[in-house]
């Protein structure tokens, strides 16, 4: 084992919780939901416990939770709270609230599919629903990298030249529940690496009164004040790959806003999100074994999206599969798939792509699916047509 | 961002919003003359005024002026005339005119 | 090469699969393996039908997906072998063990287990009536585990178990669940 930091077996949600632990946030506001639960059950123990000094709000709804996420960021506090599936969906008009005033909230979310039907296992459904909110939002493959991810979201958003909420997300079951095996920081290392929160109009700050939540009715404000919200993002891409290696330096684990796997000669290239990569790169490893070109491609990033870093690995290839665990229902493709063919356009690079969608609803992603979206993608290279979306594993 | 001026926010630039959107300044709202708003006008008779408050309750905005416990008169830059004061007066002290017909007796 | 060992459990919710999974995890990281263990969640009901995976690996694990093609297949329950097809994807030379009364040969036939896999039976529950005082076959079926697979020795297991129950349980219930390993792994019969 080349580890030198002790490695223990812990599950996704108890390394989210742990991050939030080290960072000590001053108020969490949450409410529980599967797969999430373990989260802020873990987080709550660690209040009653007296581990940390974060103020516990305890409330009756997601609404209400990120609300008074809200309130408290305002106020100038340090906030994180969790969420999942109904729970981020419920959350939806306070997404949009969170992010138009700037307020760096960090929110873990287990992705997990919507209803209907009711399902609680892990999809992109959720979080794919929060897209255009505003948010910056990572997707960790690893508990390990849920814990990476976290710690680093809370730089992030509190980086004076982004102060916008982040959602830190890894995938419902497979990595909120699944034991892994995972190494942590000195609790101290996690407190100099994010430092300390000084909000720059902290509400409660009574000799210098304020007012949030303003009107933007007449004229153009609102449309003005809207693109200060997408500079503000866009230019996050920087600020998330400078604190990334910033921690990556102190961790010795890598952080690449895309993680690209064999691109440097790959014909055939897939792109996925989360936890599934590593079966992909498993698959292209055998696939390699036996002398073909493939390689995979994973955003780390989603929002801001990295799009030159896709358009950079992804450009010598012959045909590239995007793997989707969500749908655009009604939209000729899935999230992700929309993302790297915009990406790929608007560089000018017309590489073929087949868009897939797997795993919905917690459906096993298979080393055989991975194995059928290369044998296809080859075929695609070589002029044959395929219909416009492939749902893997079932028989249509 | 440079100084905070309200008054300039037509012209402002995307550059010039503070983060969040937030106003920087309090009691900002006086520097609205919403005063301009106003097609009706509550005329305030001091004589038949018994200081029962109920007018400084329930104006929306602020605009029954109050010294020592006792009204002194209406703040025309910001009443907007929606009238509310007159309906819950219940002495007679206050009476709704029209803002064209008040200006132009002013003018007289 | 990296030497990577797949264990697929079937057992009732309720039965201490799950805590097996990790406990076989936990176990073979001592050793400085890589290790996963995973239950295939559903809605918690008890008496349910549930599986749960573990893997062991000498090198990092990258894949994160249920297991198909298990090396070791446990089984908790042979109630279950009505319901569920028990070698369903294993290797051929895979090995499957049972918390049963059954014979090897009884329980071969009952699961059709092909000739080319090993079969492995113990009492589990019967052990753990007599050690533990409660039907929880998951943690001597780790010691059987451990004597027909050699992933790892019982000493390790009682040692992980010292750990895992030392904040929770008292001496009694921890020398009880350590001797249950004792009993499973002398008694298992192949």
């Amino acid at each position: 084992m080349a580890e030198e930091k002790k490695m223990f077996s812990a599950t996704g949600n108890q390394m989210v919780a742990d991050a939030m632990r080290q960072v000590d946030p001053d108020v969490m506001a949450a409410y529980p939901i599967t797969p999430q639960t373990t989260i802020v059950e873990g987080y709550d123990k660690f209040v009653a416990d007296g581990r940390v000094t974060t103020e516990y709000v305890n409330v009756e709804s997601e609404h209400s939770a990120l609300s008074a996420c809200i309130g408290a960021s305002a106020a100038g506090a340090r906030v994180a709270t969790a969420t999942s599936s109904q729970g981020l969906a419920f959350m939806w008009e306070e997404l949009h609230i969170a992010a138009g005033m700037r307020c760096p909230i960090v929110m873990a979310n287990a992705n997990r599919a919507l209803s209907a039907p009711i399902n609680i296992h892990g999809d992109h459904s959720d979080i794919m629903g929060a897209r255009d909110t505003g948010w910056i939002i990572m997707f960790a493959e690893t508990a390990q990298e849920a814990y990476d991810n976290t710690i680093v979201s809370f730089k992030v958003a509190e980086d004076p030249d982004v102060l916008l909420p982040v959602l830190t997300t890894l995938d419902g079951f497979v990595t909120t529940h699944a034991m892994d095996c995972c190494v942590m920081e000195e609790d101290q290392t996690v407190k100099d690496y994010v430092g300390e929160y000084h909000a720059k109009y902290p509400l409660l700050d009574t000799a210098n009164p304020v007012g949030h939540g303003m009107f933007a009715t007449l004229g153009d404000g609102y449309m003005k004040y809207k693109y200060t919200q997408r500079e503000a993002i866009e230019g996050a891409l920087d600020v998330i790959e400078k604190h990334g290696k910033e921690w990556a330096e102190i961790t010795g684990r890598p952080f690449d806003l895309v993680d690209a796997w064999g691109t440097e000669d790959a014909d055939y290239i897939i792109v996925v999100l989360g936890s599934c990569a590593g079966n992909a790169r498993f698959q292209a490893r055998q696939l390699r074994a036996q002398g073909k070109k493939v390689g995979v491609v994973r955003p780390r990033v989603f929002r801001p999206f990295p799009a030159q870093q896709i358009v950079d690995a992804c450009k010598n290839a012959k045909a590239i599969g995007v793997i989707d665990r969500s749908d655009s229902f009604g939209s000729a493709h899935a999230p992700l798939a929309l993302e790297v063919r915009s990406a790929l356009f608007s560089a000018g690079v017309q590489i073929p792509v087949n868009d897939y969608i797997a795993g919905l609803g917690g459906a096993d992603i298979t080393l055989a699916q991975m194995e059928q979206v290369f044998t296809e993608l080859e075929q695609c290279a070589a002029g044959e047509a395929k219909k416009s979306i492939t749902y893997l594993g079932i028989d249509e | 961002m440079a100084d905070f001026n309200g008054e300039n926010y037509e012209n402002w630039k995307p550059s010039d919003f503070p983060e969040g959107y937030v106003c920087p300044e309090a009691g900002t709202s006086v520097n609205c003359h919403t005063g301009g708003w106003r097609s009706e006008r509550p005329v305030w008779d001091k004589e038949q005024c018994s200081n029962c408050m109920l007018c400084w309750v329930y104006c929306p905005d602020s605009s029954i002026m109050v010294k020592d416990g006792e009204m002194t008169g209406i703040d025309y830059e910001h009443c907007k005339g929606c009238g509310v004061c007159v309906t819950e007066c219940k002495f007679g002290a206050l009476e709704l005119i029209s803002e064209a017909q008040a200006i132009a007796e002013e003018g007289e | 090469m990296s030497q990577l060992t797949e264990i697929r459990w079937h057992a009732r919710a309720g039965q201490g699969a799950v805590t097996a999974a990790k406990l076989v995890a936990d176990t073979a990281l001592l050793q400085g393996n890589y290790i996963q263990a995973m239950p295939e969640y559903g809605p918690e009901r008890t008496g349910a039908p549930l599986k749960a995976y573990t893997r062991v690996c000498s090198e990092p694990i990258e894949v994160h997906n249920n297991i198909q093609n298990p090396d070791i297949v446990i089984v908790l329950d042979d109630t279950l072998l009505e319901s569920t097809d028990v070698c369903e994807g294993m290797h051929d030379d895979g090995t499957l063990i049972f918390n049963t009364t059954k014979t090897v040969e009884e329980i071969r036939k009952a699961a059709q287990v092909p000739d080319s896999m090993k079969v492995a039976v113990v009492d589990a529950s019967g052990i753990a009536m007599d050690t533990i005082k409660k039907d929880m076959p998951n943690t001597p079926i780790v010691g059987a585990l451990a004597k027909v697979t050699g992933l790892f020795p019982p000493e390790l297991v009682k040692e992980r178990l010292k750990i895992t129950f030392g904040k929770k349980f008292s001496q009694e219930m921890i020398d009880a669940n350590l001797a249950s390993v004792d009993r499973a792994y002398q008694e298992v019969q192949e």
